[in-house]
């Protein structure tokens, strides 16, 4: 039967729906559900109070990443150290009591496969091309870049997933970003998404799935795709996804999730038929130059609130429309910046390296390579470089990455989401800048007072150099 | 889930409109791991003012809370609704809601009313000395003074309020669609479970 061409979010969605009810809300099937220690235990509890069980705790893994300090996690003798705040502790407490007690294959802290889940998940196989993928976090979003459907769940769809491996949901509309052309040098896919989120708004994507197509996303790297993919939720939308291609297909091969064997050729041929099909129809297309794209940076409290490195700080009497006039002057008052100033003439104190955006080898490799040789200024007070986990952390110092970072002045920690939100102890202090690799800038995200600038790491580590926001450019001539 | 119908009582008359996750409860309280307990965090900058309605014994044990605008904007935590329910609030009027919280709420049985700001100035001054009434039924809220306001609301949501319906109670109900499901997904799409094997 010829049927209607159709996009990858409607072929994963079609492949997915268990059962129709009248009104239009569907019972769709989950096939992947990570955990981690901050949207689980109301859900668990939940669980024990109506005395249900996991369905499928198969497909369920576990890790903790928000709260776990980043500083070193064992003694010299090889004890765990106690962690300090007694809230987390008690969080992270509970995750390892609740995956024992419903039999959920949970990565403990110590393991060398611990990381920041959204890292974890494609890293180890086990978030694949064509699956529907959940977790309690916005940024779920990012397994999107090796061609999943994956997004972020409250507390309650938590639970309901946990007892019924499904959610009741109802399609979303689907949303075409396609960028033409090609990046120029020095143009990260950091720099691509806030570009593409400047253009499109923080409520660009509402109500949509978006596909990044175009021959970009084609000769990307698969880190690329998963940073793209992670920031789909800034651009408004609860999902974002690229189809998965050869690329996709090598990188996951091997990985300990993967299917082996003759199921791996049935995998990819399956995996191979889920690119949008030839005159199927987005709800909304967007289309944008990649010539377009500098170096970019944030300078204000909203992850659209983005310029190029060579431009300035906004006037809000700029911006037509009245409510994003007063947002830009509130923004501007909270960052402690003046309308009119090259943003290339910012200092920073801090600068963060590292969150499930841009915590991956090439992002390690790519700030390395800008540090390679060099020192942080005297005005950076902090600089902190977080490996997304375990695996890569240990594949860096493999590469010697570690001693760059080092030898730069930075510190080289365990991984974690750290200063990524002030959940845990790397905080930002009120009043001082950050340039970070993260994906939210929002007022007291990374502490209360705390000023984010969110960029690329190639571009977090140019600001370590000389102490202000700068142009990578500049130092890779 | 308990069965909403009427809810009638004193309601706190706050009014505030943008009231954003973080005000109904600090991330400070995000590393809790009950749904209990987060009533002494809700509000908590807002109640760290004298004189603040939350506090003011004229409203002790209200069920209803009327506030402005955009009610719940901000982030997906669920303990927003959490942090509510533990304050006592069942019902919360406002000219509109944020979506994602609107959503958390009703998964935690608590009902959202909107109503034009005419009619939440008129409550509003209307709680301020006496008691309000919601009826899920007949879509309506009402005072002892002749006031009736009619609002609109999802047909399943509301069936699902008035029963009491449990969601996951409701998806288990259809288990059997989802293990058909799951066997036709292990034939044509098999190496999905293959961890199955691995953990075992
Ligand atoms: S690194 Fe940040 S955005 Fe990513 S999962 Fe952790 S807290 Fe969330």
């Amino acid at each position: 039967m010829a049927s209607r061409p159709r996009t990858l979010y409607e072929k994963i969605w079609d492949a997915h729906v268990v059962d129709r009810r009248p009104d239009g809300t569907c019972i769709v099937y989950i096939d992947r559900h990570l955990v981690h220690e901050v949207t689980s235990p109301q859900a668990f509890d939940g669980l024990r109070v109506a005395g249900r069980k996991v369905r499928r705790p198969d497909l369920t893994l576990a890790v903790p990443d928000h709260n776990l300090p980043t500083t070193p996690r064992l003694a010299a003798d090889g004890t765990p150290i106690p962690i300090a705040d007694p809230q987390s502790a008690q969080q992270l407490a509970a995750l390892e009591r609740n995956t024992a007690e419903f039999g959920i294959e949970y990565i403990d802290a110590n393991a060398p496969e611990q990381g920041i889940v959204h890292v974890v998940g494609p890293e180890q196989g086990f978030s694949l091309p064509g699956t529907t993928i959940v977790c309690g976090d916005s940024h779920t979003a990012a397994h999107g870049g090796i061609g999943a459907l994956a997004f972020g769940i409250g507390t309650s769809e938590v639970e309901h997933v946990l007892a019924t491996q499904t959610l009741l949901l109802k399609p979303s509309k689907s949303m075409e970003v396609r960028v033409e052309s090609e990046l120029g040098p020095g143009i990260t896919p950091k720099d691509l998404i806030l570009h593409i989120i400047g253009v499109i708004g923080t409520a660009g994507g509402t109500g949509h799935v978006i596909e990044y197509r175009g021959p970009v996303f084609e000769r990307m790297s698969i880190e690329g795709r998963l940073t793209v993919c992670n920031m789909s939720i800034e651009g408004g939308a609860r999902a974002g996804l690229i189809a998965p291609d050869d690329k996709v297909f090598d990188w996951l091969e091997g990985r300990p999730f993967a299917p082996n064997g003759s199921e791996w050729d049935r995998a990819v041929d399956w995996w191979r038929s889920l690119a949008t099909d030839p005159g199927a129809q987005f709800d909304k297309s967007v289309v944008i130059d990649a010539n377009d794209v500098e170096p970019t940076v944030t300078w204000g409290t909203s992850p659209e609130d983005v310029a190029a490195i060579g431009a300035s700080v906004p006037f809000p009497d700029s911006f037509a429309d009245p409510a994003k006039r007063t947002a830009a002057a509130n923004s501007l008052d909270y960052m402690g910046l003046e309308p009119g100033t090259p943003l290339a003439e910012i200092a920073v104190e801090n600068i963060f390296i590292g969150s499930c955006t841009n915590s991956r080898i090439e992002d390690l490799r790519a700030a390395s390579e800008v540090l390679r040789g060099r020192k942080k200024a005297a005005n950076v007070r902090w600089a902190i470089a977080v490996p997304g986990s375990g695996l890569v952390k240990r594949q860096a110092e493999a590469e010697g990455l570690d001693r760059i970072f080092i030898e730069a002045g930075f510190e080289w920690r365990e991984p974690g989401c750290s200063a990524c939100l002030a959940m845990n102890p790397d905080k930002v202090p009120a009043g001082e800048r950050c340039a970070s690799t993260s994906n939210r800038n929002f007022v007291g995200r990374q502490g209360p007072g705390a000023r984010t600038h969110l960029m690329s790491p190639a571009m977090a580590a140019a600001a370590a150099v000389t102490g202000r926001l700068t142009d990578v450019r500049e130092l890779l001539r | 889930m308990q069965p909403v119908d009427t809810i009638e009582g004193r309601a706190i008359p706050f009014g505030a409109a943008n009231v954003d996750t973080d005000v109904i409860i600090p991330a400070h309280w995000l590393k809790t791991v009950t749904r209990d307990g987060l009533g002494k965090g809700a509000f908590e900058t807002v109640r760290a003012k004298p004189g603040n309605v939350f506090d003011d014994p004229e409203f002790a044990g209200a069920s209803i809370l009327i506030t402005g605008d955009n009610f719940g904007c901000g982030s997906s935590r669920e303990h927003a609704a959490w942090a509510l329910t533990d304050l006592g609030i069942k019902a919360v009027i406002a000219p509109s809601f944020s979506d994602i919280f609107s959503g958390n709420a009703f998964k935690n049985g608590i009902l959202t009313v909107e109503l034009p700001q005419e009619a939440i100035d008129r409550l509003l001054e209307v709680a301020q000395t006496d008691p309000i009434a919601i009826d899920l039924g007949a879509q309506s809220v009402t005072t002892q003074f002749q006031d009736r306001f009619h609002f609109d609301i999802d047909p399943f949501r509301k069936a699902c309020l008035l029963d009491g319906t449990d969601e996951i109670g409701l998806t288990l109900a259809s288990g059997d669609a989802i293990e058909k499901y799951e066997n036709n997904r292990a034939g044509a799409l098999p190496w999905l479970d293959t961890n199955r094997e691995r953990a075992a």
